[in-house]
């Protein structure tokens, strides 16, 4: 266990801090985006952001596939799972998320057969065991959790098992880092590379941010000290004049991801024209939806969707606090109207959403109650 | 669901189907390894990252431990995943 005592390693961390400032050109402001709400988590959970001098800010991305869902998808699953023959199956984090009309936790209460599951392979066991029903499966999530549906839906045809189907609400990051680097509302010095969708897509993809962007990235692992040391290779990087992909998490991710899941991912979907994310409007090429073979298996062909699009309510401001031009108690009914009991907005839905994370951790952090945080953990205390 | 949770392989699967037995903090269940068959050579005592009920990559024991440690830190979170691991079942 000596590794993780150095992971948690308070002097370390007080290196590296001082290290990060050494680095800070005098007058310069730096904002790194760390895309992935596993790392927003910890960043909060630690309060990191403690640790770095004031000059360097950590900006939250897009990177929580419950987050990013827009309204009309959970209209879309509700109204496919209002079939008096359909299972419905999700994730927990799925149970919450707000749509037009309610929740996944609302349209069951009205009568609605919906489950949780841990995987899409328990909604398989599912579909085996209730052949007169169709059991479909809300399936979410990046990179990391399409290859895990693609096994699935091969499987079931394996089987040949009729009565199972996949509702596709895959996205992929790479557009939608993209899309930020292309919003004119953001200045951003380079990324925290996502660690777990990483592990499938390896560092390769990230390449051109680093070559036509001119923006440094540094893929990360979980841990408080893996996230302050990309934040101190990305720092060298400006500092040295280069702009490359380096991969903090190598004992997790490799360089060139997973063949296997690639390749699975590859066989059973395909990249949608254009999809829409929760606060960030329509992206092409960010989604994907299953091939036209496994059309048996597709929810959306087997039932009509309604496919309306549902505006975020008025008073979310979930798009600025996804592109983050917004900290989340920057908005306005943040901790008021939207906590993580009574959500207005997905980034409240899920653990890695930005203002749960800040509403449940981050509060505790920065100026405001700061003994607390120092109390709280023994990487921050000084 | 985006949490990677570390198992260590107390079976390997004996067929086709690519299930194979872990244990997470004590609890068992299986576990699809399907998608390290050509990447890693898998036996009883490795430790891996599991996503959904998916392996996604071996990983060493000082990972895993660090691995288990974030998730500890979540608290209510993990503990839904821990449960919803343990409950449900691909049979
Ligand atoms: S506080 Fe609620 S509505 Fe506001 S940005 Fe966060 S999740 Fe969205």
């Amino acid at each position: 266990m000596r590794f993780v005592d150095e992971f948690r390693d308070p002097e370390t961390a007080r290196h590296l801090a001082r290290e990060i400032a050494g680095l800070c050109e005098p007058g310069r402001r730096y904002a790194f985006m760390e895309v992935c709400g596993g790392h927003t988590h910890t960043i909060y959970k630690h309060g990191l952001e403690d640790h770095l001098p004031e000059n360097v800010r950590l900006v939250h991305g897009p990177g929580c596939p419950v987050c990013v869902l827009p309204m009309g998808r959970v209209d879309d699953a509700i109204a496919i799972a209002e079939h008096d023959d359909v299972i419905m199956t999700a994730f927990g984090d799925m149970m919450r998320v707000p749509g037009g009309n309610g929740s996944f936790f609302d349209a069951k209460a009205a009568g609605a057969d919906i489950r949780m599951v841990y995987s899409p392979l328990d909604a398989l066991k599912i579909a085996r065991t209730n052949p007169d029903k169709r059991v479909v499966f809300m399936a979410i999530g990046f990179e990391t959790t399409a290859p895990s549906t693609a096994m699935t839906v091969l499987r079931a045809q394996a089987e040949g098992l009729e009565n199972f189907a996949v509702f596709a609400n895959h996205v992929t990051i790479i557009p939608a880092i993209k899309a930020i680097l292309d919003s004119p509302d953001l200045r951003l010095d380079g990324f925290l590379g996502p660690g777990h969708v990483s592990t499938v897509i390896g560092c390769r993809p990230y390449e051109f941010i680093a070559r036509d962007h001119r923006k440094p990235l540094v893929t990360a692992g979980f841990e408080p000290l893996d996230i302050l040391q990309s934040v101190h290779w990305l720092m060298r990087q400006l500092a040295e004049g280069r702009c490359e992909v380096e991969n903090q998490y190598s004992r997790v991710v490799p360089w060139n991801g997973n063949r296997r899941a690639l390749e699975v991912i590859g066989r059973v979907m395909e990249l949608r024209p254009w999809f829409e994310w929760r606060g960030l409007g329509f992206i092409s090429h960010s989604a994907m939806a299953l091939r036209p073979e496994f059309a048996a298996f597709d929810a959306e062909r087997i039932y009509d969707v309604p496919g309306v699009r549902v505006a975020d309510p008025k008073a979310c401001q979930c798009g600025e606090v996804l592109k983050g031009v917004l900290e989340p108690w920057e908005c306005k009914v943040f901790g008021t109207a939207c906590t993580p009991e009574t959500p207005i907005g997905t980034c409240m839905v899920s653990s890695e959403g930005a203002c749960a994370a800040y509403y449940n951790f981050g509060r505790f952090s920065r100026s405001r109650v700061r003994e607390a945080t120092l109390l709280a953990d023994p990487v921050v205390r000084r | 669901m985006c949490l990677g949770i570390p198992g260590e392989l107390v079976e390997l699967p004996d067929d086709e189907t690519d299930l194979a037995l872990v244990t997470v903090s004590g609890v068992r269940r299986k576990v699809n390894i399907g998608l390290l068959r050509d990447e890693e050579e898998l036996v009883v005592g490795d430790w891996i990252l599991i996503h959904v009920g998916f392996a996604l990559a071996k990983i060493d024991e000082q990972e895993a431990a660090a691995a288990l440690r974030v998730l500890h830190e979540l608290g209510p979170a993990y503990d839904q995943e821990l449960q919803d691991f343990a409950t449900t079942d691909v049979g």
